[in-house]
């Protein structure tokens, strides 16, 4: 310890007081790690995460934890719900309540999961099909106006979601200005009830409130892209068409599936897109867990769908927490 | 060959032509996405009572007659939901942001295995659909934590912190890692002790991610209504955005406009101000490239 204790004077001759904080460590994180934890003691930086651990402990792990002991609880004598917070009493009726009601011959469950596994697929693809050519021609050829460009591009996130989708709401109306323009076009003879529970109408809404989050994350990377690579295929005698297909697609498959993920998820616990702009008719699954939560004493049936919902989220929520450690790593 | 498929053929081939279709693509998207919201400010303004029929220009949803008590600043409850909401913002800032920054300082520099989970932890909260976190929450606060916080303004705040924090957590962290350690390590080499460097080189040198994100959680709070509204009880705990929602569902008349035309103004203003803050800072560091805070996630 001595011999330790000397060579860390040599490291900071001027500061002797560090030998009082030094925590010797067996195993380092590379050079930064060894200086920080030679010249701070060992509690210093966990107490900086300590407040927000602590909170996160009890607002979002352990709010979990009742989400399991409602969805697993049982009934009090008038009837009321109640959860069971020792996993050893948990009882299963309510969560096989609600899971019969998604197959059997009394799924009336099912047609919201069926529509929510469409269209948050379908959306997802129209946002990146759509969301990838912005992104291409911004990082590609807007040249000296990039600025302009990103600053429009960032805008729908200072826009609240309510807005745009309340927005869309006043235009899509039996006398609004979408029917008025496509009469005037004579596209339609009579004017379209476009809210009255239409699936396109919900799955533009959705391709409307969440592209923004799939233009930037491909932006991002488009502009990455090292444009030598680009050359080099056209040099060797790619046109413009087989360059995009053999060398830019290739490259941006990571930013894709990233992308998708980012709009899909969120997508997937969406209700207040139908609310605005569907009807029952378009019901999806964060509709199914709105609506038990809306009901007095819903709150196990809410419990049990929320753990459903995560149930089919885990493969996607997983394959962006890994990528984005990745990313964090590479950085 | 004619000449004419010859030039289309020269056309198709020329690797400098300008992607028409693509800018064309790029300038409908931005009118898409950009149009319908102007629109929805300018029916705000309408005189009559249609937000889709234009009857001429008024200021009778924002400011009209107190006695008809159908503008935003003369409906009661609508004054009074304002007022929720920036307190709700506020409150929710001033948390979010101080336990998000102490905690980017504390993961980033803090190495084994502790802040792997924490951290994981905490992106799982940014990336889990808002009405999961938004349904556990309610949940516990009317079963588990009845008898210490009941659904209220409080645990409003509570709930919204939470789902919040992950931001100046991503945008400070991200800003660490530009700064890299050499400044703190100057400073401890002259002697600084651990507090010291702390808060007088590396605090004043995330001020520009700590105002970025301040910006970014007030205005994505005042914009919140699934959170809030599952924590709130009463019809006296409602924000404006919750308001707005159930008025929505409804027939709304285009003081809901003006309402929505106000939250839009209170978060671009908030954008605004951080954004002057940041620029002031970073005028004299070494700075990343401008702005780029300014989004939720890295670009």
């Amino acid at each position: 310890v001595a011999s330790e204790a000397a060579a860390d004077t040599d490291v900071v001759p001027t500061v002797p007081r560090t030998r009082r904080w030094r925590s010797p460590r067996k195993k380092g994180g590379g050079e930064g790690a060894r200086i920080s934890s030679v010249l701070y003691p060992r509690w210093y930086w966990p107490s900086f995460a300590a407040p927000a651990t602590v909170w996160l402990a009890f607002l979002f792990i352990l709010p979990f934890y009742v989400v399991l002991s409602a969805a697993f609880g049982t009934v009090d004598l008038f009837g009321n719900p109640l959860p069971i917070y020792q996993p050893w009493y948990w009882s299963t009726a309510t969560f096989q309540d609600i899971l019969g009601r998604f197959y059997g011959t009394d799924a009336f469950y099912r047609p919201a999961l069926i529509r929510t596994l469409v269209f948050v697929p379908a959306a997802s693809l129209l946002c990146l099909i759509l969301g990838y050519g912005v992104a291409y021609y911004v990082a590609r050829h807007a040249g000296r106006r990039k600025g302009l460009y990103l600053v429009l591009l960032i805008s729908p996130f200072w826009i609240s979601y309510l807005m745009r989708i309340y927005s869309w709401q006043g235009l899509l109306q039996p006398d609004g200005l979408v029917n008025k323009l496509l009469g005037w076009l004579h596209v339609v003879s009579s004017p379209v009830g476009w809210l009255q529970g239409r699936p396109s109408t919900v799955i533009l809404g959705l391709v409307y409130g969440y592209i923004p989050y799939m233009i930037l994350p491909l932006y991002g990377f488009l502009d990455r892209i090292d444009q030598n690579l680009l050359e080099a295929g056209r040099d060797l005698g790619a046109g413009p068409v087989k360059t995009f297909v053999r060398v830019t697609l290739p490259l941006s498959r990571q930013a894709i599936l990233a992308g998708m993920v980012i709009v899909a998820l969120p997508m997937f616990g969406d209700y207040f897109t139908n609310d605005l702009l569907g009807s029952t008719k378009t019901a999806m699954f964060g509709n199914l867990i709105d609506n038990a939560v809306e009901s007095p004493g819903g709150g196990p049936q809410a419990g049990s769908l929320v753990l459903m919902l995560m149930v089919l989220l885990v493969v996607p929520l997983l394959y962006y927490l890994r990528s984005t450690k990745r990313a964090q790593e590479a950085a | 060959v004619s000449t004419a498929s010859l030039s289309v053929r020269r056309w198709w081939r020329d690797p400098w032509r300008r992607p028409r279709f693509l800018l064309a693509l790029t300038w409908g998207y931005l009118a898409w996405s950009l149009v319908p919201v102007l629109i929805a400010v300018a029916f705000s303004f309408n005189a009559g009572r249609s937000r889709s029929a234009w009857q001429g220009l008024s200021l009778r949803w924002w400011i009209g007659d107190p006695t008809a008590a159908e503008s935003l600043l003369y409906r009661p409850e609508l004054r009074a939901s304002v007022v929720h909401s920036v307190w709700l913002a506020v409150a929710t800032m001033l948390i979010a942001v101080s336990l998000g920054t102490l905690f980017a300082i504390g993961i980033d520099r803090w190495h084994g295995r502790g802040p792997g989970i924490a951290n994981f932890t905490m992106l799982l909260s940014f990336v889990l659909p808002e009405i999961i976190l938004g349904v556990s929450l309610f949940l516990a606060f009317i079963y588990l934590l009845r008898d210490v916080v009941s659904l209220g303004t409080t645990a409003q705040i509570l709930g919204l912190a939470t789902y919040q924090i992950s931001y100046p957590v991503i945008v400070v962290r991200a800003r660490l890692l530009s700064i890299g350690k050499d400044y703190e390590e100057a400073a401890m080499d002259l002697g600084a002790p651990p507090t010291q460097s702390v808060r007088r080189v590396l605090l004043p040198l995330l001020y520009p991610a700590i105002f970025a994100s301040a910006a970014l959680v007030f205005a994505d709070t005042i914009d919140d209504f699934v959170t809030v509204r599952y924590l709130c009880a009463a019809a006296s705990c409602e924000p404006i955005s919750v308001k707005v929602y159930d008025a929505a569902r409804a027939a709304p008349p285009p003081s809901v406009n003006a309402a929505v035309t106000f939250m839009l103004v209170a978060t671009l203003l908030a954008i605004s101000v951080g954004f002057v803050a940041y620029r002031r800072i970073t005028r004299e560091q070494r700075a990343g490239p401008a702005g780029r805070d300014f989004i939720g996630f890295q670009v």
